[in-house]
C-alpha cells in the first residue's frame, strides 16, 4: 500500500478533468446520441470549457490576464457570478455599511503607488511594490466559489498566484507561527473609517500552514482585469474555504508573528466571528444558521432555491487535513 | 388643508401613494433591478416600510392635535393598516424567498433567532389591531376595550426597533435604527406629556397647537 504524506495524499484530477454530472447522469442518453451522431453539439459546451476558463474581460478596467491554474481545487466548475454583481454586491465597510456603498464610493482609493510592507518574523522583510509583487511569480486565473458569513455566495474568477510564493520569498523565520493582514484605512479617501462600525484597521489573519495551503491567493484581478476598487484592489487575499472576510482587501502590511493575531470581527464580536472561520453547515452562526447560502444571480431568479452550504465550503478534500483532529465547533 | 383632507378624491389618492412603495417594488421585481440580491432587498425594503407606516400612523394624532387639522383623524384608520399591510408583504417574503415556506423550518427560525421572534411577535400583535379595525369591531368591544388594546401600538412599535435594532447589530449601524428610534421616541413622548398635563390640571390641556405655540 502507497504511504500517503501530505504531499501525495491530495493529488486530486482537474476539476476540467472531471465529467459534469449532467454529462454523467444522461450517459445513456448520450450514448444513444452518439449512435446517432448527434452528441458534438451537446458536447460542445462541455469541451468548451478549457477554452472559456480564460474568461472574457467586461472591458471595464486594464486587462490581467492568467493561465488556468492547475492547482487541485482550484477551477471551480460552477456558473460564474456576473461581473455586475460581483462589483457591485460588496461588503467593504472603509467604503459604507451598505452592498451598493463601496462601489458607489470606492473610486476615491488610491491605488498607485502602493507598497506592501513585510514585517516580523521573516529574513527579507521591508517595502515591497506593486509592481514587483505583480512580478514574482505567473499570474494564474482562478474560478473560486466564495461564501459570505451572511449567508450569501458568489463564483469569481480571480486572477493572482498561491501567497506561498511571496512567504517563500520573504523566508519567514521557524519561530513563525501566524500571519496578519493590516488593510488601507486612510480618513482622506476612505469615508467609513472612523466610524464605530469596526476598530480600524481592518486586519485578518491566518496560521502559517494555512497561509502556506496553494488555495490560499494573493489575488491581483478578477474576470481578466485588474481588482475594481470595491473589491480589494491592488491586492488581497483569497481563501476560499473561510468566510468572506477572512479575506482582507487593499493589503498594505503582512506581519509574521509568533502568536495567533487579533482579527477585526473577532474583536467585534467574539461570540459570532472566531480566528479561523471556516466555512462551516454544522456550526450556525449565533442569529442565523449556516446550513444553506444564496447563490447570487442564480439563474432561477427570486425564486431560486437556497442551496446547501458545503464543508469547508466545498473544499473539504483540499484543506480538511489542515484541520484534522480540532474541535471545529470549539474552534469556529 | 382642512378643506384639502375633506375632499372626496383625498383618500383615495393618499391610498394610492401608501400603495407606491409596494408599486415600485413590483416593479423592480419585474424589471430586475433590484440589485444583486433582489430577495433580501425586497425582504428588508418591505420591512423600512412597516417601520416608516408605524411612524407615520404615530404622528397622526399629534399632527392632528398641534395643527388643529381634525380631518387627519379620517386617515389614521388606512395609515395603521397599511402598516400591517407591509408587515405582511415582509413576513411573506421572508417566509418565501429565505425559508422556502418550509412551516418547521420557519417555526425552528423564530425560536432559534430572537431577533426573529421579536419581529414575529410584533407580527403576532399587531394581528387584532388589524382585525378589530372596523367601526362596529368598536361597538362590540366598546371605545375603552377597543382604545386599551390599540393602545398594544406602542409595545408593537417598541419590538419593531428592537427587532431591527438586533439586525443591524451584526455590523455595529445602527445610525439609521437611531432616526426611527427618535421619531417613535419623540412621539410617544409627546403622549406622555400630553396624559400628565391631563392628569395636572384638566382645565389647562390645550385643544390646538394653536394655543401651545402661544405660551
Amino acid at each position: 500500500m502507497p504511504i500517503r504524506s501530505r504531499s501525495n495524499g491530495f493529488q486530486h484530477p482537474l476539476s476540467s478533468e472531471i465529467t459534469p454530472r449532467g454529462v454523467y447522469e444522461d450517459r445513456r442518453a448520450l450514448m444513444k446520441l452518439m449512435a446517432g451522431g448527434a452528441a458534438g453539439s451537446v458536447l460542445a459546451a462541455w469541451a468548451g470549457r478549457e477554452a472559456l476558463a480564460q474568461t472574457p474581460p467586461p472591458g471595464k478596467l486594464a486587462p490581467l490576464p492568467g493561465v488556468p491554474s492547475k492547482v487541485a481545487g482550484a477551477m471551480s466548475m460552477d456558473k460564474l457570478t456576473d461581473y455586475k454583481d460581483a462589483s457591485s454586491y460588496n461588503n467593504y465597510y472603509e467604503f459604507g455599511t451598505d452592498k451598493a456603498d463601496p462601489a458607489r464610493n470606492a473610486h476615491t482609493l488610491q491605488t498607485r503607488p502602493w507598497n506592501v510592507e513585510i514585517e516580523g518574523l521573516v529574513k527579507k522583510p521591508g517595502k515591497y511594490a506593486i509592481e514587483d509583487l505583480l512580478k514574482l511569480s505567473p499570474m494564474e486565473e482562478r474560478i473560486y466559489r466564495l461564501r459570505c458569513v451572511e449567508g450569501w455566495s458568489m463564483v469569481i474568477p480571480w486572477v493572482g498566484y498561491s501567497l506561498s510564493a511571496l512567504i517563500n520569498k520573504v523566508e519567514p523565520q521557524p519561530g513563525a507561527k501566524f500571519i496578519e493582514f493590516v488593510t488601507l484605512a486612510d480618513k482622506k479617501t476612505m469615508p467609513f473609517v472612523g466610524s464605530a462600525v469596526l476598530d480600524w484597521p481592518y486586519t485578518e489573519g491566518l496560521r502559517m500552514d494555512e497561509a502556506m495551503h496553494p488555495l490560499t491567493l494573493l489575488a491581483f484581478g478578477m474576470y481578466g482585469e485588474v481588482l475594481p476598487n470595491q473589491n480589494g484592489a491592488p491586492v488581497r487575499i483569497v481563501v476560499p474555504w473561510k468566510y468572506g472576510f477572512k479575506s482582507a482587501k487593499s493589503i498594505v502590511k503582512i506581519r509574521f508573528l509568533d502568536k495567533m493575531p487579533p482579527t477585526a470581527w473577532n474583536k467585534a464580536a467574539a461570540n459570532e466571528y472566531g480566528f479561523y472561520s471556516n466555512v462551516n453547515p454544522n456550526v450556525d452562526h449565533p442569529r442565523w444558521s449556516q446550513a444553506t447560502e444564496r447563490r447570487i444571480g442564480d439563474g432561477s431568479g427570486l425564486f431560486a432555491k437556497r442551496r446547501k452550504t458545503e464543508m469547508f465550503n466545498g473544499y473539504e478534500a483540499q484543506v480538511g487535513q489542515l484541520y484534522a483532529g480540532m474541535d471545529l465547533k470549539a474552534n469556529f | 388643508m382642512q378643506k384639502l383632507l375633506l375632499h372626496p378624491a383625498a383618500k383615495p389618492v393618499v391610498f394610492l401613494l401608501c400603495l407606491l412603495p409596494f408599486a415600485w417594488l413590483c416593479y423592480g421585481v419585474f424589471t430586475d433591478s433590484l440589485g444583486a440580491n433582489p430577495a433580501e432587498a425586497l425582504i428588508r425594503s418591505a420591512g423600512d416600510w412597516t417601520l416608516r407606516f408605524i411612524c407615520i400612523v404615530l404622528a397622526v394624532t399629534p399632527l392632528r392635535v398641534m395643527s388643529g387639522w381634525t380631518a387627519l383623524a379620517r386617515y389614521r384608520r388606512m395609515l395603521g393598516l397599511f402598516a400591517y399591510f407591509y408587515v405582511v408583504v415582509h413576513l411573506l417574503c421572508y417566509s418565501v424567498f429565505d425559508m422556502d415556506l418550509d412551516v418547521p423550518e420557519i417555526a425552528k427560525d423564530i425560536a432559534k433567532r430572537p431577533f426573529i421572534l421579536v419581529g414575529f411577535a410584533a407580527f403576532v400583535l399587531l394581528t387584532p389591531l388589524a382585525a378589530t379595525s372596523f367601526n362596529r369591531a368598536i361597538k362590540w368591544m366598546g371605545a375603552k376595550r377597543w382604545q386599551w388594546l390599540h393602545r398594544l401600538v406602542y409595545l408593537i412599535a417598541g419590538l419593531g426597533l428592537l427587532h431591527f435594532f438586533w439586525m443591524r447589530a451584526g455590523k455595529n449601524n445602527f445610525a439609521e435604527v437611531f432616526v426611527y428610534a427618535g421619531i417613535i421616541g419623540a412621539l410617544l413622548a409627546w403622549r406622555v406629556v400630553q396624559a400628565l398635563r391631563r392628569r395636572l390640571g384638566p382645565a389647562r390641556v390645550p385643544r390646538t397647537g394653536a394655543v401651545l405655540q402661544k405660551r
